[in-house]
């Protein structure tokens, strides 16, 4: 299962998408909107997305994870629009037939969805809005609710 | 030939509009592109090196070629997660 939605994700159903006899590890990662990104307060986020693009994007590298950690099972749901804080942002389910691989694997596909998914975050805080990781961005940070 | 231009967030923002038509000459490539472009919205030529050209929904290199009917997408840079 690899989507983007506007409502709030269903976490369970993304667990129970990777679900087989053949897993011993389900690793379920949420990625949420902290109120602090530095020294600026948060009041909520705005995703958009290149949505077909955003999606082939999200495939090719499910299909790459996959095969590289030898994994069972991915799934991976990304809201778009308005949220609020503590909301997921993302959540990322794996499953493999011992827990390293998945927990590698999670670490793995969420620096490249980082890196290579056309979805943006702006962020609004007292007294501005700002589209993270852009020029005009004055913390220059990429980061954001699923940064380090 | 005529190809779809697509802006997304903050190139969105600095282009003023969405999406737009435009004509380039037959067998130009993403890099004539970039500087028509950057010509006819100099707020997105200042964010050029952030900005990276997708084509048919894949990252493209300033040397990959248009067709007719491209879609051509610019990507600022992405902060999904």
């Amino acid at each position: 299962m690899i989507a983007l939605t506007e409502a709030p994700i269903d976490d369970a159903a993304l667990r129970r998408a990777v679900e087989t006899p053949a897993a011993g590890a389900v690793v379920v990662f949420h990625g949420t909107v902290r109120e602090q990104t530095r020294d600026r307060r948060v009041l909520f986020l705005e995703y958009e997305a290149y949505p077909a693009m955003a999606l082939a994007q999200l495939r090719r590298l499910a299909d790459e994870v996959r095969a590289a950690h030898g994994l069972t099972g991915l799934a991976c749901v990304h809201r778009l629009g308005r949220l609020e804080l503590g909301e997921a942002a993302v959540v990322l389910a794996v499953s493999s037939p011992h827990r390293q691989a998945a927990l590698d694997a999670v670490g793995d596909f969420i620096a490249r969805l980082k890196r290579d998914v056309p979805i943006w975050k702006k962020e609004h805080f007292e007294g501005g809005a700002v589209w993270v990781g852009t020029p005009s961005d004055p913390q220059g940070e990429r980061g954001g609710p699923t940064s380090p | 030939m005529r190809i779809q231009v697509l802006y997304f967030a903050s190139a969105r923002e600095a282009a003023g509009v969405g999406a737009e038509a435009i004509d380039v000459p037959e067998g130009a490539r993403v890099g004539a592109l970039r500087a028509l472009l950057g010509g006819r919205h100099p707020r997105l030529a200042a964010a050029w090196p952030t900005t990276r050209f997708a084509v048919g929904e894949r990252f493209a290199a300033d040397d990959d070629p248009l067709e007719t009917g491209a879609v051509v997408a610019l990507i600022p840079p992405v902060s999904g997660g």
